[in-house]
């Protein structure tokens, strides 16, 4: 099999320390705070207010126009409040509702199977998977109704399942290959339906020999699915460079993957969407990866969402007493936190917990015009002249000139550089700073 | 020989022919130049720092002299002096201004103000406000990273060992370039004779507030009843001064009532040191 890739992109110490940990499944926390806005767009609109009784799979928040998702209740029992909570990934704290779980774990409607749901029409599975609130679960976190169901001037040939999964020490996604292989080409199936696509790929990076053994005797059974292995590389699993990778084709600039006939989605979401049309299930749990030196109980675990931290490592087995980085996702492009507080939302890959000896810190010096961020950059931008018309405030000009908003913020730069530069904070404070002037 | 004396010809009749152009242009396009403006030049003091509002020294000459701006007070590194100077030239009334120097409305030394987290990123406030507004439990006070002092071109700032931009008074041009640096807005250009200030932005609620910082303003009111009506108010837990002057009248009473002393005497900043 020939391993494909794309250009650039770096080699950090992988880390996967818990591929052979399999998902285990956490308790419910006594307190449990799902935030509004857990996806890529508009936050959902709260459905109910203080003192309501929810059950388990309830909407509790609806979505809010057409890029948002609906939000459901991860467990039953009473909504005590919606406050303002810290959020891992927002940079900012954002409302909550609280939810106090009465323990009974009670359904709202018994997730049961649908008569012929392998039969479903394009609109009833787009229509499961909205009522679901299935969102790309791969990280960052867009409505997945919306990416399956294509304007009518695209088509999509290509559907690529993404379970490259090249952050370092996550490995949630590859326990689900290897523990769940067959949901994942059902749902990869149902997408395939929904689209119309011709062929699916199922991309998994060289370095999960164990999930490429289980996907390669399932996918027998699945006509024109076709299982691609990738050199495992950062960032594979990025939605462009993992269509050049597969299909050499190129997403135009400020285009998407539907412009050259792709639709990219992550192998959790291919089992969020197969559950949600198969069973009618809500999106109210999903596995994650607790690692770093920090954490005693490293593994894999499948989390309810607004979960906090704080009772992921409680529940896990605590962490040792030193830990000074805890970071949401992985450690190229995930989010350091200032507070375990933050809950798990739905775009919560993983938990790393980090010592003094792995967390270091570095000085920032000035840019010595190295040239190493740019042969590393897989966008094929240059992050050194970037960061030098940020600091100098001229937004557009980045913008018109540099490829401002072609960033991705994969980091790859940052790891490289000698300086120790923070491209990927400058990058996102210049494209905050473009938001706010335009 | 010949070919000497023609080309001498050639040249002279050149230069004659160009100086006739010049001289003619030089008439026709002649502009008609205000002489006030090379002497208004030559009174300011060519910082080009901005403080009148105009993009340079140039800039208020010429509006100054074109009557577009009647305030001959507007140069701030120029002060008393220039202002005269310039109230002369344009022949305005002179107007004896106040020196104004700016100042930092918080107080949040590393002593005083609680860190919630360790901040390891970009060492600029405007991208650390961004990044979950700083590593400070106040969202609203200093964020000690400096860009006013990086923006100074007086060097009338620095920062200080307790984390916070410190101003030197006789350097201070009041010019606002660190005013617009400051991504909290925490300083202000302020009259060099006021006395007492609030040396708070912070608009939580008192408990919260005193939970990450000794001196914040916790929004007691205690000091509204000492100034004279109308002179302060409260306003989302925080004190706000309306009118200094009257203030400044019973600055020891208003200060001597504040429980965590976030209104205080400026001179309690005057004797900090110098780098």
């Amino acid at each position: 099999m020939a391993k494909s890739t794309f250009k650039g992109g770096v080699h950090p110490p992988y880390c996967k320390y818990t591929t052979g940990k399999g998902i285990e499944k956490l308790p419910v926390p006594a307190t449990l705070y799902v935030p509004l806005s857990q996806h890529t767009g508009k936050p959902a609109k709260p459905l109910v207010k203080r003192g309501d009784e929810v059950k388990k799979g309830q909407k509790i928040a609806d979505a809010d126009g057409y890029i948002s998702a609906c939000i459901h209740a991860p467990t039953s029992g009473k909504v005590r409040t919606i406050i303002d909570h810290p959020h891992p990934v927002l940079l900012m704290s954002d409302f909550a509702i609280v939810i106090e779980p009465d323990g009974k774990d009670e359904w709202f409607e018994e997730p049961l199977e649908r008569v012929n749901w392998q039969e479903s029409s394009p609109e009833e599975i787009v229509n499961a998977v909205k009522e679901a609130g299935v969102v790309g679960l791969g990280g960052a976190a867009f409505p997945t109704h919306v990416k399956i169901s294509p304007p009518k001037d695209k088509s999509i040939d290509t559907v690529i399942i993404n379970g490259a999964e090249c952050e370092p020490f996550l490995t949630a996604d590859d326990r689900i290959l290897q523990e769940r292989a067959k949901d994942v080409l059902w749902g990869a199936f149902l997408i395939k339906r929904a689209v119309g696509a011709s062929r699916v790929f199922i991309a998994v990076e060289d370095n999960k020999p164990l999930a490429i053994g289980k996907v390669s005797d399932v996918i027998k059974e699945f006509p024109s699915f076709e299982l691609k292995v990738v050199k495992t590389k950062y960032p594979e699993g990025a939605e462009k460079q993992l269509i050049k990778a597969l299909t050499d084709r190129e997403v135009p600039r400020g285009g998407l993957p539907m412009d050259v006939n792709c639709l990219v989605q992550n192998v959790q979401t291919a089992v969020a969407i197969y559950e949600a049309v198969r069973f009618g299930k809500p999106l109210i749990e999903r596995v994650l990866t607790l690692s770093g030196d920090g954490a005693r109980g490293a593994g894999n675990y499948l989390v309810r969402i607004g979960t906090r931290f704080l009772d992921v490592v409680e529940m896990t087995g605590d962490m040792s007493d030193d830990v000074i980085k805890v970071i949401n996702g992985g450690p190229m492009m995930g989010i350091s936190q200032y507070t375990l507080e933050v809950p798990v939302i739905k775009g919560t890959s993983g938990i790393l917990l980090f010592t003094q000896k792995t967390a270091r810190r570095f000085e920032e010096y000035t840019c010595i015009r190295c040239s190493k961020c740019v042969d590393v950059c897989p966008m094929g931008l240059l992050p050194l002249m970037l960061v030098d018309y940020i600091k100098a405030g001229r937004f557009t000009e980045a913008k018109e000139k540099y490829g401002l908003s072609d960033c991705m913020e994969c980091g790859c730069c940052a790891f490289v550089c000698p300086s120790k530069i923070n491209h990927v904070q400058w990058v996102k404070f210049g494209k905050q700073e473009l938001r706010r002037s335009s | 020989m010949n070919t000497i004396i023609i080309s001498l010809l050639l040249t002279l009749a050149l230069g004659l022919l160009s100086g006739l152009f010049l001289m003619i242009s030089f008439k026709k396009f002649y502009v008609q130049e205000d002489p006030r403006v090379e002497m208004l030049l030559e009174a300011l003091p060519g910082a080009n720092c901005g403080a009148c509002g105009y993009s340079g020294c140039v800039g208020y000459a010429e509006a100054l002299a074109g009557g577009k701006e009647t305030n001959a007070a507007k140069c701030g590194p120029g002060g008393q002096e220039v202002a005269d100077k310039v109230a002369h030239i344009i022949g305005l009334d002179t107007v004896s201004i106040v020196k104004r120097v700016a100042k930092v409305m918080c107080n949040g030394t590393k002593e005083n103000a609680v860190r919630r987290s360790d901040y390891d990123g970009v060492k600029s406030c405007r991208v650390a406000d961004f990044t979950l507004k700083g590593d400070r439990g106040c969202v609203y006070g200093c964020l000690g990273f400096g860009d006013c002092v990086n923006v100074c071109q007086f060097g009338a700032m620095f920062m200080g060992d307790d984390g916070l931009p410190h101003i030197i008074n006789e350097k201070c041009t009041a010019c606002g370039k660190c005013v617009e640096a400051c991504p909290h807005d925490l300083i202000e250009l302020v009259p060099l004779d006021r006395k007492v200030f609030v040396f708070c932005k912070n608009l939580d609620r008192g408990p919260v507030a005193k939970s990450y910082c000794k001196v914040a303003c916790i929004g007691c009111g205690l000091c509204v009843k000492q100034a004279p009506e109308g002179a302060m108010k409260l306003e989302k837990n925080l004190v706000i001064i309306v009118d200094a002057e009257k203030v400044d009248e019973v600055a020891d009473k208003v200060v001597g009532v504040c429980p965590t002393k976030a209104i205080a005497l400026d001179e309690k900043f005057a004797e900090v040191k110098t780098v």
